[in-house]
C-alpha cells in the first residue's frame, strides 16, 4: 500500500449568489462539487479541464486560501505518522500544515513583489516561519537559488523582478516555494506564460525536483500534452466535478467519458500529415445529464484503477 | 499555379532607441500565393509580429524600415504616404490582434466598431447594408446577430476573438495576418476559433499569415512556413518538408520542445540560453552560441551566412545545413 501525502473525499466549494441588494433569491453556483482523489507521496497529479471548471477554485480550498464548504481534505501528518484532518487546526499545527503545502502560480509577473528584491521575495517564508537565525536564512536563500539554477547567486539577490525575463521569475517563485522543503505542491499552471522554448527547462527542472526533494505536485494545466509530461495520474474536470480518473497513459490511450475524448482530441498534434479528428459535444446536453444524475456513487472502477463517473451519458458517445 | 498575393524582399527594419538601433527584422524575404496559408513561428522576441506590423506599416514611433520592399498585389507598400496606407490597410490586408480582450474599445458595441472600419473604406453604403454584412460575417465566425449590440464586457474571450476574426474580414481583405489569435484561450476554444480561421479561409480564398510560438499550431494551419531566429528567417520551406526533414539546428530543437498527446512518450528537449541582443551586430551564426553541437565552422566571420536551397522550395540558414 503506498502511503498518501494527501486525501481528498467529496471536496464541495459552494458560492452563494444573490440576484441583487433587494432580492431573496439565492443562487448557489457549485465551483467545485463532490471530487474526490489522492496523491501518494512523490506522485503528481494532474488536473486538467477548460476555464472555468473549477481547477483553482480545488487548489485553493486544498491550500486552505479559500476554506472548502463541505468535505474531508486530510494530509500527512510527518509527526504522528498519520493522515490528518486539516480542519480545525489550532495555530502551531496550522503554521505547519502551511509549511508542508505550497503553491506556485500562474503569471511569474503577478505573483512576485514588483518592490522587494529577489532576496527579499525568498526570506519572507523563513522569516515569517521563523526558522534558523539571519545567517542561516541567507545561506538558505543562496542554497535554493543555486538548486533551481538561478548561478551565481550574488547577481540575482540584490535585483527586482522586473530585471529578470519571464523564466527566470518563475524560477524564483519556485525557489519560495521550495525552501520551506514541502511535501506537497499545488503549481497552477506555471508554464503557461512561458515561450515554448523556456517551459520545457522550467518542466524538467520541477521534474528533477520532485525527484530530488520527494515532492508530490497537484499540477493544474489545461493542456494535456504539457500534463502528460508532468504527471503520472491525469483527472479530467468539467464544471466543478471529476469526470475520469486514470493514469497518465491509460486516459490517453483509453479514455470513455466523451468530455475526455474532446479535450484530447482538441490538443494540436505537431505533425502536419497527422489527421485529428474532433470529437464534438454538446456541453448543455452532457451538463444536464451530469446535473440530473446527482452525486451517489459518482465514480465507477473500469479496470486499471480507471475511474469514470457513472452518469448516464450513452447518448453523446 | 495560383499568383503571388504578398512579396516580401529583403526587409530590414530597425527601432532606434537611446542605446542604440535595436534590428528586429533582418533581411527577411517571403511570399505568399492566393489562398495560401503562410506560418511565421518563433520564439518570444524573434521579430515575428515586427513583421506583421511592417506589413501594414502599424509601427511604433521610433520604428523605420530601412530597406526592403512589400509588394501587395505588385503595388509598392514602402514609402507610401499616411493616407494611401489608410486604403491598404483593411482593404487589402488586415490583422486579427494578439489579445482580443485588449484589442476592442470598451466602451462602443462590438457592432458599431465594425461598422466604424467599413464606413472608413465604403462611405457610399448604407448602415442596413453594413448591419447586413456585419450579420453574415457574424454567421460566418459562428457568432449570433445579437452580438452586434453587445458591449466587449459582456462577451466571453473566444466571443471576442471570434468578433475580432469579423472586424478582421469586414473589408474583405485579400490578406489577413492572424498575430497568435488564440494564445489566451482555452485547449477547447482554441480548437474552435482555428476551425473557424481555416473554414473561412477556404471559404473566401484568403491568403493568411499565421505568426505563432506553437508549432504545433502552425503544423495544423499552413502550408508553408517559416522559422525566425533573432530577427531572420533562419528555414523556409513547405511546411511537410519542414516538419519531415529540419535543417536548422533551432528548428529541430523547437520541434523536439513540443510536447504532443499522440504517438510514444518522448524526452523532451530544452533550449538553455537567451536569444542574442540585437543591438550588436551578430557575427557568424546567430544561434551558435545555443547550439548543442557547434561546429567550429559556426562562428568563423568568413563563411557566408545566408539561406541556401536544400529541395525546391525549402530554404534553410547555410550554418546549419551541415551539420547534423
Amino acid at each position: 500500500m503506498k502511503k498518501n501525502v494527501i486525501e481528498v473525499k467529496n471536496l464541495e466549494k459552494y458560492y452563494e449568489v444573490s440576484g441583487g441588494f433587494f432580492s431573496r433569491n439565492k443562487d448557489i453556483v457549485k465551483a467545485v462539487d463532490d471530487i474526490s482523489f489522492e496523491i501518494p507521496f512523490g506522485e503528481s497529479l494532474g488536473l486538467v479541464g477548460q476555464s472555468g471548471c473549477g481547477k483553482t477554485t480545488t487548489a485553493r480550498a486544498l491550500c486552505l486560501l479559500d476554506p472548502k464548504t463541505g468535505g474531508d481534505v486530510k494530509f500527512y501528518n510527518n509527526e504522528t505518522e498519520n493522515m490528518q484532518n486539516i480542519d480545525n487546526l489550532e495555530d502551531e499545527e496550522l503554521k505547519k500544515f502551511r509549511r508542508n503545502i505550497q503553491m506556485i502560480f500562474q503569471d511569474p509577473y503577478e505573483s512576485l513583489n514588483p518592490r522587494w528584491t529577489i532576496k527579499d521575495i525568498i526570506l519572507e517564508p523563513l522569516n515569517i516561519h521563523n526558522i534558523g537565525d539571519l545567517q542561516d536564512r541567507e545561506e538558505a536563500v543562496v542554497e535554493i537559488l543555486k538548486t533551481v539554477g538561478l548561478t551565481p547567486a550574488s547577481n540575482y539577490l540584490p535585483r527586482y523582478p522586473h530585471e529578470l525575463s519571464g523564466g527566470q521569475r518563475q524560477r524564483v517563485s519556485i525557489a519560495r516555494t521550495l525552501i520551506m522543503k514541502p511535501k506537497f505542491v499545488v503549481c497552477d499552471e506555471p508554464t503557461s506564460m512561458l515561450d515554448v522554448s523556456i517551459r520545457i527547462s522550467i518542466m524538467d527542472l520541477m521534474l528533477n525536483l520532485a525527484k530530488d526533494l520527494e515532492v508530490s505536485y497537484l499540477y493544474i494545466t489545461h493542456d494535456l500534452a504539457v500534463a502528460r509530461y508532468m504527471c503520472n495520474r491525469i483527472a479530467v474536470m468539467f464544471n466543478g466535478k471529476i469526470v475520469e480518473i486514470a493514469e497518465t497513459e491509460e486516459l490517453l490511450n483509453n479514455p470513455i467519458h466523451p468530455y475526455t475524448k474532446r479535450l484530447i482530441s482538441s490538443i494540436p498534434v505537431p505533425d502536419p500529415s497527422y489527421d485529428r479528428k474532433v470529437y464534438d459535444v454538446n456541453y448543455d446536453e452532457l451538463d444536464a445529464i451530469i446535473a440530473k444524475h446527482g452525486t451517489d456513487n459518482p465514480m465507477v472502477d473500469i479496470g486499471n484503477e480507471h475511474y469514470i463517473s457513472t452518469h448516464d451519458v450513452k447518448g453523446l458517445i | 499555379m495560383s499568383k503571388e498575393v504578398l512579396s516580401v524582399k529583403n526587409l530590414n527594419m530597425h527601432y532606434e532607441t537611446l542605446s542604440g538601433d535595436v534590428h528586429a527584422v533582418k533581411d527577411v524575404s517571403f511570399s505568399v500565393k492566393e489562398g495560401e496559408s503562410f506560418g511565421l513561428v518563433g520564439e518570444s522576441g524573434c521579430g515575428k509580429t515586427s513583421v506583421a506590423m511592417s506589413l501594414l506599416q502599424l509601427q511604433a514611433d521610433n520604428a523605420k524600415i530601412s530597406s526592403g520592399s512589400i509588394q501587395l498585389d505588385g503595388v509598392e507598400l514602402v514609402g507610401m504616404n499616411e493616407s494611401e496606407l489608410r486604403k491598404v490597410r483593411w482593404d487589402g490586408i488586415s490583422i486579427v490582434f494578439q489579445g482580443a480582450m485588449n484589442a476592442w474599445n470598451p466602451v462602443v458595441k462590438v457592432g458599431e466598431q465594425i461598422r466604424e472600419a467599413i464606413r472608413e473604406h465604403y462611405p457610399e453604403k448604407s448602415k442596413a447594408e453594413n448591419t447586413e454584412k456585419i450579420e453574415s460575417l457574424f454567421k460566418m465566425v459562428g457568432l449570433d446577430a445579437a452580438v452586434i449590440d453587445r458591449f466587449p464586457h459582456e462577451l466571453s474571450g473566444g466571443m471576442k476573438q471570434r468578433a475580432i476574426i469579423a472586424l478582421a474580414l469586414s473589408c474583405d481583405p485579400k490578406v489577413v495576418i492572424a498575430d497568435e489569435p488564440t494564445t489566451a484561450l482555452d485547449v477547447v476554444i482554441q480548437d474552435q476559433i482555428l476551425n473557424e480561421i481555416k473554414k473561412v479561409q477556404q471559404l473566401l480564398g484568403l491568403s493568411l499569415i499565421y505568426i505563432s510560438h506553437d508549432i504545433a499550431v502552425i503544423a495544423e494551419m499552413t502550408d508553408q512556413m517559416a522559422v525566425m531566429y533573432a530577427g531572420s528567417i533562419v528555414e523556409i520551406g513547405p511546411t511537410e518538408k519542414v516538419f519531415s526533414t529540419p535543417k536548422h539546428a533551432y528548428t529541430r530543437l523547437l520541434l523536439e520542445s513540443t510536447p504532443s498527446v499522440v504517438g510514444e512518450k518522448k524526452k523532451l528537449r530544452s533550449l538553455d540560453g537567451e536569444p542574442p541582443s540585437l543591438i550588436n551586430e551578430i557575427i557568424g551564426c546567430s544561434f551558435s552560441p545555443r547550439c548543442p553541437d557547434p561546429s567550429s565552422d559556426c562562428e568563423n566571420p568568413i563563411k557566408e551566412m545566408g539561406l541556401v536551397e536544400i529541395e525546391p522550395g525549402h530554404f534553410a540558414d547555410n550554418c546549419c545545413v551541415d551539420c547534423g
